[in-house]
């Protein structure tokens, strides 16, 4: 049972079911524009004196990146699979010779290309008004890191949903985890801004290389060997939450074994 | 040739959570949480030979699901072994799930929002089965369960009915040798379980495959399951034919009669026991060893113009047999 050469179906009806609902996922995506909030407030900051390396223009270009890089690589998994262990009906799921986190993969996957749909005039705006990076190398590397965020996002959200297996629900962990991500990551303010030792830790946990790594690398505050060590550092959070997210998920399955579904 | 299924001492114990209702109750649990166990499944061994259509019966409660849970790969025995189309189900090898289908008649793998001609696809990949077996099963499988249009309306457009039938076709796309269906005809109208019903029979005549079926609706079982396996709490109330366990559990037939005019009860009870009289139709109990003298006698002294015997219902048979002690012989037992 190959799941690579069952992928493209998998795409292609995820798709479909992404279609289908549409209306849900425009209101999903209406509920992360909080960067578009901290752009109206730090710009304004910026038209009074530039804060660090940031004046108003490098806030338009990292917040619109920030809306861009959040819709493409997020990933509501947790939600899904905190509800199929509660009611059982991953039972579905089990019983299938593929592993359920490809399925899930695929099925994440492709809402993608709807709400990178969605985000064009985004994407547009940016590029007519900020100072996007010109290097092609530098955005190879941020295609590269977006493949990368979205891997970190999705099996980070695995395992959280597999929590859902040991514990009566997994969504408030998930809560503590997003109130990490806003303030760690780079999404409400970036990392560049926090003071010293903040800073320090911020840029060592995963968190931003979810989404503040590749702004930073689209909007060239990078020069090409630092992207590239954070690259090799993102791939290596990705690789860490790929194991772990397996491990768990094994673990679960394990005990849903034991217990029932 | 190896059983089909094989099943040898399997005990299944859950750890439950128990707390009483109440604030205090839900205060105490954070800090102290009580458990109890419950013994779903204790000490039951059968074998299914390839083929077989067997009906798994018992009361709400008696284990049937979490067995069939169990020989699906979803849970795991405390003890005992199990062993699926040669396959440990625990395991979950790919080859064993290719091997099986778990019908649910309350839990649906069709795509909600999409038709099921989307599953079927999404099917056909997930089990690599080849386009041209996929285009040949899905014909047959549309014509003998009437699928025809319906696959391409939305599955939450479909009426109950509608979606059982495209939920067993998309559980059998990839031919599975071995057939689970835990209350296939739940909530179906009569001439919809009778659908359901006939595709069972049919699928297995014409690919031997194995069916273990658990019903509510005992002409389900009566129709289509020559063998029963028959559990209560967890354990093994008797395994056999079913018309030996009729004949064992209630030794009497039912005689029905219809009656041009009402008939006089005094009269009927001098035959049998009446145990139904509405208007002109009556039906009387008598036992198995008075039946020809009781008919003999109606024939002769009544005016009935209809009289059939019959059985006693499977459901009366059920409620008799677990009125009675687990420790009692139920005979027959395989």
């Amino acid at each position: 049972m190959n799941p690579l050469k069952a992928y493209p179906t998998l795409l292609r009806v995820g798709f479909s079911a992404a279609l289908a609902y549409r209306a849900e996922l425009v209101i999903w995506m209406l509920t992360t524009t909080m960067p578009l909030v901290s752009l109206s407030i730090w710009t304004a900051v910026a038209r009074e004196a530039p804060v660090g390396r940031y004046g108003p223009g490098e806030f338009v270009g990292y917040f619109l990146a920030a809306l861009v890089v959040r819709q493409v690589t997020g990933s509501w998994l947790v939600w899904e699979m905190n509800q199929e262990i509660r009611q059982g009906t991953l039972s579905q799921r089990l019983l299938k010779p593929i592993h359920p986190l490809w399925i899930y993969s695929a099925e994440n996957l492709a809402a993608l290309p709807l709400r990178a749909a969605l985000c064009l005039p985004v994407v547009v705006v940016a590029v007519i008004y900020a100072d996007l990076t010109r290097s092609g190398l530098l955005l190879a590397i941020f295609f590269a890191s977006l493949v990368g965020a979205w891997l970190i996002n999705f099996f980070t959200m695995a395992i959280i949903g597999s929590l859902a297996f040991f514990l009566e629900s997994s969504t408030s962990v998930f809560q503590l985890w997003l109130i990490t991500f806003m303030l760690l990551s780079g999404y409400v303010v970036p990392l560049e801004l926090f003071p010293g030792w903040v800073r320090g830790v911020a840029e060592a946990l995963p968190f931003r290389y979810t989404l503040g790594y590749p702004v930073e690398v689209v909007i060239g505050l990078m020069d090409t060997k630092t992207a590239l060590r954070g690259l090799a550092v993102q791939y290596a959070y990705a690789a860490a939450a790929a194991t772990t997210a397996i491990l768990v998920f094994r673990a679960g399955v394990r005990r849903f074994g034991a217990f029932g579904g | 040739m190896e059983a089909a299924v094989a099943v040898r001492a399997l005990t299944k114990v859950y750890r439950v959570h128990e707390r009483p209702a109440g604030l205090a109750a839900a205060l105490r649990s954070v800090f102290r949480r009580t458990y109890k166990e419950v013994r779903a499944v204790e000490d039951l061994s059968f074998t299914i030979e390839p083929g077989e259509r067997v009906g798994f019966l018992g009361p709400n409660g008696a284990g049937k699901t979490t067995t069939l849970k169990i020989l699906s790969g979803l849970l795991h025995p405390t003890s005992g072994e199990v062993k699926v189309s040669g396959h440990v189900p625990r395991q979950r090898e790919a080859s064993f799930l290719r091997a099986i289908t778990l019908v649910m008649g309350q839990k649906q793998q069709l795509l909600w929002d999409l038709p099921p001609a989307e599953t079927f696809d999404l099917n056909r990949a997930i089990y690599s089965v080849p386009d041209r077996t996929f285009a040949e099963t899905l014909r047959e499988l549309e014509t003998l369960l009437d699928i025809g249009a319906l696959a391409k309306k939305p599955t939450r457009q479909l009426s109950l009915g509608e979606r059982m039938k495209c939920e067993l076709a998309a559980a059998l796309l990839h031919r599975p040798g071995i057939l689970f269906l835990d209350e296939p005809t739940i909530g179906l109208d009569v001439s919809m379980q009778l659908v359901v019903r006939d595709f069972i029979r049919k699928y297995n005549e014409k690919h031997g495959a194995t069916i273990l079926l658990t019903s509510h609706y005992m002409d389900d079982v009566a129709s289509l399951c020559p063998r029963v396996i028959v559990i209560d709490r967890g354990k093994l109330r008797y395994d056999g034919d079913l018309a030996t366990l009729v004949k064992t559990i209630r030794p009497d037939k039912r005689i029905v009669l219809v009656f041009p005019a009402p008939p006089d009860r005094a009269a009927l009870e001098r035959v049998g026991t009446v145990v139904e009289l509405e208007g002109t139709r009556a039906v009387l109990r008598v036992p198995q060893s008075e039946v020809r003298e009781a008919v003999g006698h109606l024939v002769a002294s009544a005016d009935a113009s209809d009289l059939t015997i019959e059985d006693p219902p499977l459901e009366e048979v059920m409620r008799d047999l677990f009125a009675r002690p687990a420790e009692e012989p139920s005979e027959a037992t395989k």
